[in-house]
């Protein structure tokens, strides 16, 4: 009897979810075209190695999204999909955004790697891309419709490479994560500058996906007498590394790209996490600020429930990403894919929280300013302002 | 690749910090193992939530001794209670109404636990990394030379041994270890003989539960990082241990943990450029034992019961 009324039970589900799916499909179609609300979609990793990230981006867009909830007339409605921090979710979830639901345009993704993935399913259905975080340059290579909001790896490593030179150091190791294309990108990047500029690379440590313990690399890193460790790696690997790194009595530098801009590491780490140093966006405390981000900064805290920690630069960064598309598709007059792309392409100096944004001819923000910041008495302090123009 | 830049020629403090390294972490993946192979003892079942069981035994830690302020003294037992409870509430739910099911419906069963367990952590909790309670008396670094290490790192192989010993007397010993040997031995006629078999796997869900929340208390004090997904590569690694050692041999869980964990560090140590392959080192080591010993290193031969 029981076994009857499951049985029951699950064929009723099943039914339902394919009437469901039916609906869905057809609602999706009728929605970018002529529907009453614009779909925008946001290709994040939710959960997965950078689901902490991912959701700190998704917060930045999403207060976006409320600050400026409109563009030509049509309210604009946010489909949040998770790309799990993994290229075969990746595709599958941007094939949805596309196909399903029928967005104009996307937003997304943290980490390059799922990027990369997604990059010719957004290419080939004509939809425009924004980046807002990702910094490898095979993002945007030979892909007309993506685009994005923050500077580049090569850039972001040779910034960090000119900062330890011009600490006077010479021998650094370099630790990247198996697989990830933000991380060993940024890694190769970093060394090529450093080498260039006459240090050595004294050991090479490999990360592997979900794993914890780094002890085996960091003794290896000892033995070499590194001066300086860059480990560009998720904010999962960081705080850990970090605290491995002093319990095994490693005195160097330790220091990282953008991900590392997050209090989590902080909280991980604790006392560990003094002195590491990192390059970032976007400094919440520049005085020069735009009108624009002196409005967010307190908008965006009111947002998160009043809490005082930082605001994370992916959050800035996906708040910027949102409000360029708006920009350009209120530019371009319509929902074509092309058409959007076209008014993206034609961006100039548009006034954003990180800086004003001018795309190239790859579709990358020209920027050439990066915040070189440390931490200090548990909290993130600003260091420097670094300028590279080649 | 083959970078030995002082791969052979490596000095000794460095070497006995690799061995030091690596005995610490091979006794983690131990005492998660034990949780493996106890269970697979005797239901004959590769319980896949148990990394996700050492998950959220570190979660609870963190609320007991962050949110709720209550002392490390206190919370030690406390949440191995709270994961010993969740461990068998699992096994409630999602194994015990499949007692006669074919094994693959249970063996669904797990992963579908592992997976609603750290869907559910990462809601509840988000993606984002929470630190673990210092713990002093396990994270203090002791200088001995050039070679650095925190207690946990000497604690760990001790409580081991301890464990093995506590564990072996009361599989060796005790009623209820007699009844776990029995029901491992012959499941339907331990039942017939009057054994409450419910209640031995209850016993063993606990037991295996509570030692993964031992585990993650000296994890978390070495590796201090808490997410949804940390309990997924411990859980494959241990696995491999456990089956290494031979699966449903509890001394054989704990070498097979110990030699895992070493031979993964010394690979490192001596091929550094080889750092890329630690995760394929334990698999290479799984396959190799599958096809040269079917059965592990402890484990026995049994005739098949099909």
């Amino acid at each position: 009897m029981k076994r009857k009324v499951m049985a029951v039970l699950l064929v009723a589900a099943m039914a339902a979810s394919m009437l469901a799916g039916c609906g869905k499909s057809g609602g999706g179609e009728a929605g970018s075209a002529s529907g009453d609300v614009i779909k925008i979609g946001v290709f994040e990793p939710l959960t997965g190695e950078n689901g902490g990230g991912g959701s700190q981006e998704v917060d930045g867009i999403k207060y976006a999204n409320q600050v400026y909830p409109e563009v030509l007339g049509k309210k604009v409605e946010l489909v949040v999909v998770d790309n799990k921090s993994d290229k075969g979710e990746a595709t599958t979830a941007a094939t949805r955004l596309v196909e399903q639901e029928g967005v104009v345009a996307v937003i997304g993704s943290y980490g390059s790697g799922v990027s990369i993935a997604a990059g010719d399913i957004f290419k080939n259905a004509k939809v425009p891309a924004m980046g807002a975080s990702c910094t490898n340059p095979m993002v945007t290579e030979g892909n007309d419709y993506y685009f994005r909001t923050c500077f580049l790896d090569p850039f972001q490593g040779t910034v960090m490479a000119n900062y330890c030179t011009q600490q006077g150091y010479t021998k650094a190791a370099i630790v990247y994560q198996n697989g990830d294309d933000y991380s060993t990108g940024l890694a190769n990047f970093f060394k090529a500058s450093f080498e260039k500029a006459g240090g050595t690379i004294v050991s090479e440590g490999v990360i592997q996906t979900n794993d914890s313990d780094y002890n085996s690399i960091l003794t290896n890193i000892k033995a070499a007498d590194a001066e300086v460790i860059f480990a560009p790696s998720s904010i999962t690997v960081a705080g850990a590394f970090i605290k491995q790194a002093r319990a095994l009595g490693i005195e160097s530098l330790i220091c990282a790209g953008d991900t590392w801009e997050n209090e989590a590491i902080i909280d991980v780490a604790g006392e560990a996490a003094e002195g590491v140093v990192l390059s970032t966006f976007y400094d919440e405390n520049d005085a020069s600020a735009s009108d624009e981000a002196k409005k967010f900064v307190p908008g965006f805290k009111e947002y998160l429930g009043g809490d005082d920690a930082i605001i994370p630069a992916v959050s800035a960064l996906g708040y910027d990403a949102y409000c360029v598309v708006i920009d350009a598709i209120e530019r371009a007059g319509s929902t074509d894919g092309d058409a959007i792309r076209q008014a993206l392409a034609d961006t100039s100096d548009f006034v954003g929280v990180t800086g004003a944004i001018t795309f190239d001819e790859n579709g990358d923000a020209q920027k050439n300013v990066a915040i070189v910041k440390t931490v200090e008495g548990g909290e993130f302090k600003y260091l420097d302002t670094v300028t590279v123009t080649e | 690749m083959f970078r030995e830049r002082y791969g052979i020629f490596m000095s000794m403090d460095i070497f006995l910090q690799h061995l030091l390294n690596g005995i610490s972490v091979g006794s983690l993946y131990a005492l998660i193992a034990i949780g493996y192979t106890m269970v697979y003892g005797i239901l004959l079942l590769i319980n896949f939530a148990h990394g996700d069981i050492f998950m959220m035994a570190s979660y609870f830690m963190i609320f007991a001794v962050v949110d709720f302020g209550v002392p490390v003294w206190i919370s030690l037992p406390l949440i191995i209670v709270f994961t010993v409870v969740l461990g068998m509430l699992l096994e409630r739910a999602a194994y015990k109404p499949l007692r006669s099911a074919p094994r693959m419906s249970i063996m669904i069963s797990a992963i579908g636990a592992s997976y609603l367990l750290e869907n559910l952590a990462t809601y509840l909790f988000t993606g984002v990394p929470k630190g673990y309670p210092d713990i002093p008396w396990l994270t203090a670094v002791i200088n001995v030379g050039n070679i650095s290490f925190q207690i946990v790192t000497v604690i760990a192989p001790v409580l081991i041994i301890v464990i093995l010993l506590g564990l072996m007397a009361l599989v060796n010993h005790t009623k209820t270890g007699m009844a776990m040997r029995a029901v491992s031995k012959d499941f339907e006629t331990a039942r017939l003989m009057g054994i409450k078999i419910d209640k031995v796997i209850a016993a063993t869900f606990a037991i295996g539960s509570g030692l993964a929340a031992v585990g993650s208390v000296l994890w978390g004090a070495k590796y201090s990082s808490v997410y949804p997904l940390m309990g997924v590569m411990p859980g494959l690694k241990c696995f491999v241990a456990a089956v290494f050692g031979g699966i449903g041999n509890i001394p054989g869980a704990v070498l097979g943990g110990i030699v895992l964990g070493l031979g993964e560090t010394l690979l490192v140590a001596f091929f550094p450029g080889l750092t890329g392959y630690r995760d394929a080192f334990a698999f290479v080591v799984l396959i190799v034992m599958l096809l040269v010993r079917p059965n592990g290193l402890l484990g026995e031969k049994t005739t098949d019961k099909v």
